[in-house]
């Protein structure tokens, strides 16, 4: 499966891209394998979505697919057809907090 | 013709100042990693094209930069722009960031507990390099002073890093506490006159030595007094903000602490108080003069509820004595209204006769006085908030 993602301003920059990144993703799609597909594709950006040791997403990170908050769902989760199909991105957004 | 090239850290990226010899007219490069906090650059004294650069953020994390070619272009050591993503061995290449806690059976140690504010006990937790200090031989060797914290060091150009857990395991974990800005290990000094020899400042821990490259360490606090902790001459648990080595006397050490300015003749064995006439002992940085040992320099700040300069007056303080008898040098600094705050990161000095010395400050100010403290300038006046300032002195 192509799945879109639609990553923050400074995650795109890290990862040297513009825009959404599609990744490839096989067998079931979840926030774990769609992460796992991204941070395979673009390494740089190991860490910065989930925490290197514990593998937890980072606090002030959160998933939307398809206008739900998916943050506190299991990982392992299937995502919605929409978003396996590539009809809609996976988001990942910065909290709002700070300036 | 020799020159300088000053690396600045904001809370909104990083910005390079470069003059020639004279310091008087600065190009200004930056910002570089807009909107990211830029928490420490230093350059290579072995390969001063070599700069090293901690990127971080509370959303994103830890990230290492690096340029070889002084700040013009940047990577990540582990994953260089255009370069395959991938390592010959199949293995990803986004190690550059990975900070992980040694706890391995084999030379690591157990992840304990270090004291929380309130008192209780609180799982060691990384947040974020706050200090890079690169070897002063090899280029590729490079120590992070880390928060929570810790020492790591990467012998591969930032590709990857190892904690020193000597340091960590000593001990007395359970007694450090974090300050106001965190448990950090924020200062790193590498003894150019003893092989192996490293100084480390944890707030609020204290000071501690190494003598065999990082292995084993000792707290180095004797002297110290400090209120805030209930045995207030303890062996660990003092909120050092700075400690500075005199080049040409490398025992010869000074210390910004919490409230207090200390003096060590003995490699930090013992320290005395050399605060003297300071309007207040308070502060963050404190910086010793490139060829004169005994000249430091300090910027005393109200108070630890109050950090701003006294009276509103921005002062650094030189003493030539090595302390006890200072002198306030103002000519060129606010000396009304001004309520700023200077970093314990944010001060160093050059080697140019005269010794340059540089300050940034919370205000986005960078000043520069090129005759050992006499007069002052700002380079620039409107930066974010500046967590550090380095120099470095080109041939």
């Amino acid at each position: 499966m192509m799945v879109r993602v639609e990553l923050p301003a400074h995650l795109r920059a890290l990862a040297h891209v513009k825009g959404e990144v599609s990744v490839e993703v096989t067998g079931t799609v979840s926030i774990l394998s769609v992460l796992d597909a991204v941070e395979k594709k673009y390494p740089m950006l190991e860490g910065t979505i989930r925490d290197h040791g514990t593998r937890a997403r980072r606090p002030f990170l959160r998933f939307f697919a398809c206008s739900e908050d998916w943050s506190h769902d299991p990982l392992d989760k299937p995502l919605p057809e929409e978003i396996a199909s590539g009809k809609e991105p996976l988001l990942v957004v910065g909290a709002i907090a700070g300036g | 013709m020799s020159g300088v090239r000053v690396l600045v850290g904001t809370k909104k990226g990083a910005f390079i100042l470069t003059s020639d010899g004279k310091r008087e007219k600065w190009d200004v490069s930056g910002p570089h990693f807009a909107g990211w906090e830029m928490y420490h650059l230093k350059g290579s004294p072995a390969d001063p094209n070599r700069i090293y650069a901690s990127q971080t953020s509370g959303w994103f994390g830890q990230i290492i930069q690096r340029s070889d070619d002084g700040g013009k272009t940047w990577f990540q050591p582990g994953t260089p722009a255009g370069e395959s993503t991938t390592a010959p061995d199949g293995s990803p290449k986004g190690e550059s960031n990975k900070f992980v806690y040694n706890t391995s059976a084999n030379g690591g140690a157990p992840l304990t507990t270090h004291q929380f504010y309130d008192g209780s006990q609180h799982p060691w937790e990384f947040k974020r390099v706050w200090h890079l200090e690169p070897s002063l031989s090899d280029p590729d060797t490079v120590y992070a002073g880390v928060e929570d914290a810790a020492l790591f060091i990467s012998k591969n150009g930032g590709k990857t890093w190892d904690e020193l857990s000597g340091l960590r395991g000593h001990g007395t974990g359970p007694q450090w506490q974090p300050g106001a800005g965190g448990m950090c290990l924020h200062t790193i000094l590498l003894d150019p006159a003893n092989k192996g020899r490293i100084f480390i400042a944890i707030s609020a821990a204290g000071a501690f030595r190494s003598d065999d490259d990082g292995k084993n360490w000792k707290p180095i606090n004797k002297g110290l007094k400090s209120q805030y902790i209930p045995n207030p001459e303890a062996e660990v648990g003092h909120c050092v903000h700075r400690i500075a080595q005199a080049k040409q006397k490398p025992n010869l050490l000074y210390m910004q602490k919490h409230w207090d300015v200390m003096r060590s003749f003995d490699a930090g064995d013992s320290w005395t108080e050399v605060s003297g006439n300071l309007p207040t002992d308070f502060g963050f940085v404190i910086d010793v003069h490139a060829h004169e040992p005994e000249t430091i320099y300090v910027v005393p700040i109200k108070s630890d509820g109050e950090h701003y300069p006294p009276d509103g007056k921005l002062r650094v303080y030189r003493s030539t004595t090595g302390g006890n008898e200072w002198e306030e040098l103002t000519k060129g600094l606010p000396q009304s209204n001004c309520f700023v705050n200077v970093l314990r990161d944010a001060m160093a000095v050059d080697s140019l006769d005269r010794c340059g010395v540089y300050f940034g400050t919370t205000g986005g100010q960078v000043y520069c006085s090129a005759d050992a403290g006499d007069t002052w300038a700002p380079i620039v006046r409107d930066l974010p908030a500046v967590y550090s300032v380095e120099v470095q002195t080109l041939a």
